[in-house]
C-alpha cells in the first residue's frame, strides 16, 4: 500500500495568487497509480514530495508499511536513500556518460541485498541493446526515455516514479514508449507512481486513478468506477469522455472478421483483434459512440445492441444543450451523451429499460489490462 | 640556452613559471569549494563570502600584499607558528611570492567556475539523487566531470594571470633575484638600471606572448572539452 498525505504551500507571486496543495490517497501496491489532471494542479509536486526531492510543508509518506516522510515525528528519509526510481519529463540522462554507464549509475549505488531485474532483462525488454556504447546527446527523444525507464529500473526501485515521462515526446515517439511503460508494469511489477494529464495513459497503465484539480484530490477509484461518473468533468466534460470496461478476448471468428469480447453483463463483437482468447483488454466506450433506443433496432449495421437500463439523467459538463446519461448493462455502467431533445423526445427516465446500440469502431484505446 | 636573454633573464622565466603553476595548485581546490557554496547554497554568510573572494579583483595589489605580510609575517598570527612549529617561512620566498600570486588569481578561478556551475541543469544532481548517490557522490561523478572545463579554462587563466603578479607578490616577498624576482619584477628592475631598456623590452615580449598563449589555450581546452561532454 502506498499512503500519500501532502500539505504545502506557494506564496503568492507579486499581483498573483498563492497556489496550496493539500491531498491525500492511498492505492494498492503492486499496480500503477496514476495522477491524472491539467497542468498546474499540483501533480509533479506530489510525485518530488514522494521521491524525497521537496519537503512539504506537513505530510506522511509510507510505502508498504515503511515511513519515507512525516513532518509530525520528523522524519524525511533522504532521496538518495528512498529508493524511488524517478523518471523525468525531460529524462535527465547523464551527458558525460554513455548509455551504459547512465544504466549502471544506479544499479551500482543499489544496496547489495536488493534485488529486481536483471541488466540483459531490462536492455532487452526496453530494445536499448545496440545504444549501449552512444552518448545521450546522440539519442532520440523516444530512446533517451527508455534509456531513462531502464536506468530507473536497475536502481532496483521499491516504487518507481513517472513525470510525464512522455509529454516531452512527438505521437509516434509516444507510440513507441507507452507499450514499454505496459510491459515494464506487467514483467517487473514495480508499483508505479505515473503522473500525465493524457487520459490515453489513464486507460492504459492505471489499476488506481486519483483526480487532482487546484491542489485537491476530486477522487480516487478504479478508472472503471470513475470515467463512468457523469459528476466528474475533468473526464465527462472530455470529447473522449466515456467509460472504461474491463474485457476478455472470448473468441475470434477469422472468417467474419471478428472477436467477441465479454465484460461483465454482456458481450460486444468488434474487428478482429490480434491478441489470443483469454487475454485481458481495457476498452473505453466513448460516451458520444454510443446511441440508445426504446426498442429493439432492426436493420441496423450495429452489431452491437446491448439490452440497459436507465439509471440517471443529467446535464452533460460544458455542453448546454446535451445531457449525459448513465446506464447499466447488467453490473457495468456506460456513459451515453444525447441532446436533451432526443431525452425529451424519447422520454427517457431512469429506471427504464432502454437498447444502447454500440459502433464497433469506438473501441480505438486497446491494450492489455 | 639561446644568448639573446641573459642568465638572470632566463630565471626570471624560469621562476615566474613555477610561481604560477604553485599559486594555480593552492588556490584552484578552495576556489571550487567556493564557486560550488557560492552557486549552490544559501546560507547566511553568502553575500560576504562572495564580497570577499572578489575582493582581490579590487583591493589594490600592495594592500593586498601588506595584508599577507602581516598574517603570514614572520611574527604574524600564521607566521609566526608555521615558521616556529613547521620551520616554514614565506616570506621573502618563492613559496611566499606564489601564496600570494595564489590571493590574487583566486576570483579569476571562482569566476570560471561558477560560471560552469551555472551551466550544470540541478536537475541532474536530483536525477543522480534519486539514484542513491550521496552528496559528495554526487559532486564527485556528476558536479566535478560536467564543470571540469570550466575549471581547467579557469586554472589556465590563473595560471596566465599569475606570470605577472606584481604588487602584492613585491610587498610580500620582495624583489630577489633567484627567489622572488618573477618577469614583472624583473622588468620593472630593468626599467630603474641604466642600459636596461633592451633587457625590459626583451622581458616584456616573453610576458605578451605568454599571456596570449594562455589564453588562447584556455579557450581552446575549454571548447574540446565542451565538445567531449555533449554534443557527441
Amino acid at each position: 500500500m502506498l499512503e500519500v498525505a501532502l500539505r504545502h504551500d506557494w506564496p503568492p507571486p507579486r499581483g498573483g495568487e498563492g497556489f496550496s496543495l493539500d491531498i491525500a490517497f492511498a492505492a494498492p501496491t503492486p499496480g500503477v497509480t496514476v495522477l491524472f489532471g491539467p497542468s498546474g494542479c499540483g501533480k509533479s509536486t506530489i510525485l518530488a514530495a514522494v521521491a524525497g526531492l521537496l519537503r512539504p510543508r506537513a505530510g506522511r509518506v509510507a510505502l508498504d508499511g515503511t515511513v519515507l516522510t512525516d513532518t509530525a515525528s520528523g522524519l524525511l528519509v533522504p532521496a538518495e536513500r528512498r529508493r524511488c526510481g524517478v523518471v523525468f519529463q525531460e529524462a535527465r540522462l547523464f551527458p558525460h556518460l554513455s548509455v551504459e554507464s547512465n544504466l549502471r549509475y544506479g544499479a551500482r549505488r543499489a544496496p547489495r541485498e536488493a534485488t529486481g531485474p536483471g541488466f540483459g532483462d531490462v536492455v532487452a525488454l526496453l530494445g536499448i541493446g545496440g545504444l549501449l556504447r552512444r552518448r545521450p546527446a546522440g539519442l532520440s527523444g523516444g530512446e533517451r526515455q527508455r534509456v531513462a525507464l531502464g536506468r530507473a529500473l536497475l536502481a532496483r526501485p521499491l516504487l518507481l516514479l513517472l513525470d510525464e515521462p512522455l509529454a516531452s515526446l512527438d505521437l509516434p515517439r509516444r507510440a513507441e514508449v507507452l507499450p514499454l511503460l505496459e510491459r515494464v508494469r506487467d514483467t517487473f511489477r514495480v508499483p508505479m507512481l505515473h503522473v500525465t494529464h493524457a487520459l490515453e495513459e489513464v486507460d492504459r497503465l492505471a489499476d488506481t486513478l486519483v483526480l487532482l484539480q487546484a491542489g485537491r484530490v476530486l477522487a480516487s477509484g478504479t478508472p472503471e468506477a470513475l470515467t463512468s461518473r457523469p459528476d466528474l468533468p475533468l473526464l465527462a466534460g472530455r470529447r473522449d469522455a466515456g467509460a472504461v470496461l474491463r474485457c476478455l478476448v472470448a473468441g475470434h471468428d477469422p472468417g467474419r472478421g471478428l472477436s467477441r469480447l465479454d465484460f461483465a453483463g454482456g458481450s460486444l463483437l468488434v474487428p478482429l483483434r490480434p491478441e489470443p482468447a483469454g487475454t485481458r483488454l481495457r476498452l473505453r466506450l466513448r460516451a458520444r459512440d454510443v446511441a440508445l433506443a426504446t426498442r429493439p433496432p432492426e436493420g441496423l449495421a450495429t452489431h452491437n445492441v446491448l439490452p440497459a437500463t436507465v439509471e440517471s439523467i443529467g446535464p452533460a459538463p460544458g455542453s448546454p444543450h446535451e445531457v449525459l446519461l448513465r446506464l447499466l448493462v447488467g453490473p457495468t455502467p456506460l456513459l451515453v451523451r444525447l441532446t436533451r431533445d432526443a431525452v425529451g423526445t424519447l422520454g427517457l427516465a431512469p429506471g427504464q429499460g432502454v437498447w444502447a446500440l454500440v459502433k464497433s469502431i469506438a473501441f480505438d484505446h486497446g491494450g492489455p489490462a | 640556452m639561446p644568448d639573446w636573454l641573459s642568465a638572470e633573464e632566463w630565471e626570471a622565466v624560469r621562476l615566474s613559471l613555477a610561481v604560477a603553476w604553485r599559486s594555480v595548485v593552492l588556490s584552484l581546490p578552495l576556489a571550487v569549494v567556493t564557486a560550488w557554496l557560492l552557486s549552490r547554497r544559501r546560507f547566511l554568510g553568502r553575500p560576504l563570502l562572495d564580497a570577499l573572494a572578489h575582493l582581490p579583483l579590487v583591493v589594490p595589489p600592495v594592500a593586498v600584499g601588506w595584508g599577507l605580510l602581516m598574517l603570514f609575517g614572520l611574527r604574524g598570527p600564521i607566521g609566526a607558528p608555521l615558521q616556529e612549529w613547521f620551520g616554514i617561512r614565506l616570506v621573502f620566498t618563492t613559496e611566499g611570492a606564489a601564496l600570494a600570486t595564489a590571493v590574487m588569481t583566486f576570483p579569476l578561478i571562482v569566476r570560471a567556475v561558477r560560471l560552469s556551475l551555472e551551466g550544470v541543469d540541478p536537475g541532474l544532481e536530483a536525477a543522480a539523487r534519486s539514484l542513491g548517490a550521496g552528496g559528495f557522490d554526487r559532486f564527485l561523478t556528476i558536479t566535478l566531470p560536467l564543470i571540469a572545463p570550466g575549471i581547467l579554462s579557469g586554472a589556465i587563466l590563473a595560471f596566465a594571470a599569475g606570470l605577472g603578479g606584481f604588487g602584492a607578490v613585491i610587498t610580500f616577498a620582495a624583489n630577489i633575484p633567484g627567489e622572488t624576482q618573477t618577469l614583472p619584477l624583473a622588468i620593472y628592475a630593468a626599467t630603474q638600471t641604466p642600459g636596461g631598456e633592451a633587457a625590459a623590452a626583451r622581458m616584456a615580449g616573453i610576458s605578451f606572448g605568454l599571456a596570449v598563449a594562455g589564453l588562447l589555450l584556455a579557450e581552446a581546452v575549454a571548447r574540446h572539452l565542451h565538445r567531449l561532454l555533449g554534443r557527441t
